[in-house]
């Protein structure tokens, strides 16, 4: 019996969570999304969900020569997140490009999961965003499928009740506020995201979207307009606690929570693109590694010796 | 009333039902007691006796001249067989005093109660602890005197008493608590008087609410001495959070308790000082839990010091057939050992923990996802991730700049790593690096 004891180092209890799990807890936090996404924009919806997702699993695993496709999930989660910030309808091979594209530049080139400095999801976004413009801009009203402006195009043509429970236009995955909270909940209730990012990028938006953004309406419903509008709440909640590409101290959690919430309204309201969330992320990722570095924690017993 | 926590920490599940209902039970002493000479941190004793010798229970059979040392006893009456070679609890092999018993249980002449131990001076009582062979019970076995001698130049204000006993599985202080209350009391006012202190704060987490009741209960009134619940979570019995939470006061980075007036002693080293102090009693038997699910009846049971593991094992009526891990002390800071042979009980083994394979767990080791739990557990707020990564690329200059010399080695950010990384391994190792280092440095300048 004593030759196969199992000598390993303290400690000896290990805590059941591990890098598949926490991949599940996020694709189930997305779910809300998927339905609603569904619901508004029927089998355009699934089918752009479905290839990106598939795509994403299959690059993956190809690249890591491995058997097993889901692996440890990471992939998937990329591969629906980059569904996510695509417009209802794209065609399939725009799919398959921003999926390949999204673990191949974005993450297995740096050294695969943990070592990539930018979020794989939005670096295919990017890619595509300045690629294909037209085809990422193909917007559909919702549930009748004609074609439509997004909101953030013009402002006028969406209530606030609209935007919270999705009917207008956009990405498949910034339309129903309502839907995003509820998977952002099963976050924090799981622990994986904490206030910090989501709460210091939805405070800038909301401030600079309050008092500089002009026009007719109040600085409450300016403010509420642009923290619900051009997925910023998809942005808050799944692109920015990204766990890789975002710091590891609180301070500098917070720090790059309001950076991007700074970046994405400089965008939108001094820039040539109507939504800067893409970019604001990808700049702030690039930041992190600094960030860690000139916020690391007060350590216990670090106070001047008596 | 909220609970005053320490930052950081993580819930592992506590595994104590097992044991924590069930009476201390004596154990059967060793027919061949095996006595360590070396069961702490500090110089190894010298022996005193040689094969073929007749010793009693309570004789000094090692000592040193060392102060950071502590002398060791026979646990038994009998013959000295041999010294030879043992497996240390603590890893590797070290030189132990093998005595056969008797059986007779014939005390030392050595041994006999102080009627006057309540006049002693504070000298006189660090020198019966001593001689005592009191090490901390906790399970670092850090010798007792030692501790009670802090600087002259630091006025030490608080004892405190740690009966957290905040590794899961582990009941032999909550026993020891319910079941040897007064002469907890009796050591915690000994301690006091030793270092001149009007205030001693027992601790105990709340998940033994019988063992709060009853301090309390026993203190009664008693000026002095205050009984607090504390908000179980790991690693509440480590010194500096257990001063924190109880006095809100910070060790200094790289400093000792009394730098913040306070000494800290676990709640069976308390009795034993009772012991030592009113009965003359040394060191010689202490509480173990055995436990874990690869073992058929777990047991606290009070044990000679040299019993070998072994025979606790068969007392406790043997392995079930799934034995994977043998772990000696606690889940989260004991250690695991490669066998059962030849393997003695020492002062600090506070628990024997026979994990089956359903308990153990062998994970792959995945690259950090910077997920920043480890950041979030780490009670000294250190960065695990970031030395971890720097010690594996052989750059201990670079783990030194992210504290890894303030770690306190309490395995939380292991325990928590969702990529399964052995983060506490690496800064121990970083720790070991740095340490060579320094040292180096010293004796070149």
């Amino acid at each position: 019996m004593e030759n196969r004891l199992l000598v390993s180092p303290s400690p000896h209890l290990k805590s059941p969570e591990n890098i598949k799990s926490i991949m599940i807890d996020v694709l189930v936090a997305l779910f809300p999304a998927a339905i609603a996404a569904i619901i508004f924009f029927r089998h355009h919806a699934l089918l752009t969900m479905l290839i990106c997702t598939v795509a994403a699993m299959l690059t993956e695993a190809i690249i890591l020569r491995s058997k097993n496709i889901f692996g440890d999930g990471s992939a998937a989660v990329t591969g629906l997140l980059l569904a996510m910030t695509l417009p209802p309808a794209p065609p399939w091979w725009l799919c398959v490009i921003g999926a390949v594209l999204a673990i191949v530049v974005g993450k297995q080139v740096f050294g695969g999961i943990g070592n990539n400095i930018f979020n794989p999801a939005l670096v295919g976004r990017a890619v595509l965003l300045v690629s294909w413009t037209g085809h990422m801009t193909g917007w559909l009203a919702p549930v009748d499928l004609t074609s439509t402006a997004t909101p953030l195009a013009s402002p006028s043509a969406a209530s606030l009740a609209d935007l919270f429970f999705g009917a207008v236009g956009g990405s498949l995955g910034e339309t129903s506020v309502l839907a995003l909270l509820l998977g952002a909940a099963w976050l924090f209730y799981r622990g994986h995201i904490n206030w910090r990012i989501p709460g210091g990028y939805l405070l800038v938006v909301f401030v600079m979207g309050a008092f500089l953004s002009g026009g007719d309406n109040s600085s409450m419903v300016n403010g509420l307009f642009h923290v619900m509008t051009g997925g910023v709440v998809l942005a808050a909640f799944f692109m920015a606690t990204d766990m890789v590409t975002s710091p590891v101290t609180p301070k500098g959690q917070l720090i790059f929570g309001l950076g991007c919430g700074l970046v994405t309204m400089l965008v939108r309201l001094y820039g040539n693109y109507p939504e800067g969330v893409t970019f604001a992320i990808l700049l702030m990722n690039a930041l992190t590694p600094l960030l860690d570095n000139l916020t690391l924690p007060r350590k216990y017993g670090e106070v001047a010796k008596s | 009333m909220s609970l005053r926590t320490f930052k950081g920490g993580v819930h592992p599940g506590h595994y104590k039902s097992a044991t924590e209902k069930k009476a201390v039970v004596v154990a059967k002493p060793p027919a061949v007691a095996v006595i360590p000479l070396s069961q702490h941190i500090g110089a190894p004793c010298d022996p005193l006796v040689a094969a073929g010798d007749a010793v009693k229970m309570g004789q000094k059979i090692g000592d040193s001249k060392s102060f950071v040392s502590v002398p060791v006893h026979a646990s038994v009456s009998g013959k000295v067989v041999k010294i030879g070679k043992c497996n240390s609890p603590l890893g590797g092999s070290v030189d132990a005093v093998f005595i056969e018993n008797d059986f007779q249980d014939t005390w030392h002449e050595s041994v006999k109660p102080n009627p006057d131990w309540e006049k002693m001076s504070a000298d006189e009582l660090r020198k019966i602890i001593r001689e005592a062979g009191i090490a901390g019970m906790g399970g670092a076995a850090f010798p007792t005197h030692v501790k009670l001698s802090p600087p002259p130049e630091r006025k030490i204000d608080y004892v405190l008493i740690n009966g957290a006993e905040c590794e899961p599985y582990l009941t032999a202080d909550h026993r020891a608590m319910l079941e040897r209350t007064e002469d907890l009391l009796r050591g915690v006012r000994l301690v006091m008087k030793i270092l001149g202190v009007k205030k001693a704060v027992i601790g105990i987490e709340d998940n033994k609410p019988d063992a709060i009741e009853a301090v309390k209960k026993a203190a009664g009134a008693e000026s002095g001495i205050e009984v607090r619940a504390l908000h179980t979570k790991y690693p509440q019995g480590a010194e500096k959070q257990l001063i924190k939470v109880i006095t809100g006061r910070e060790v200094p980075s790289g400093g000792l308790p009394a730098d913040v007036g306070c000494i800290v002693q676990n709640v069976g080293t308390c009795i034993a000082i009772a012991d030592a102090v009113q009965k003359g009693v040394p060191l010689l038997e202490r509480i173990v839990t055995i436990t874990g699910s690869a073992i058929k009846e777990p047991q606290n049971m009070l044990v000679r010091i040299g019993t070998p593991v072994t025979d606790l094992i068969e007392q406790c009526g043997g392995f079930t057939s799934n034995l994977r891990k043998l772990i000696l002390g606690g889940p989260m800071m004991g250690i695991a050992q490669p066998g059962a042979n030849n393997l003695p009980v020492i002062k600090g083994t506070s628990g024997i923990l026979c994990l089956a394979d359903s308990e153990v767990a062998e994970d792959e080791i995945r690259p950090c996802i910077r997920c920043a739990q480890c950041v979030e557990v780490c009670p000294v707020s250190i960065m695990p991730l970031f030395i971890s990564s720097a010690v594996e690329q052989g750059l201990y200059d670079r783990a030194e700049k992210f504290n890894a010399m303030d770690c306190i080695e309490c395995g939380s950010c292991s325990y928590i790593c969702p990529a399964k990384r052995p983060l506490a391994q690496w800064i121990k190792m970083a720790k070991d690096e740095i340490a060579a280092k320094r040292r180096a440095a010293a004796e070149k300048s």
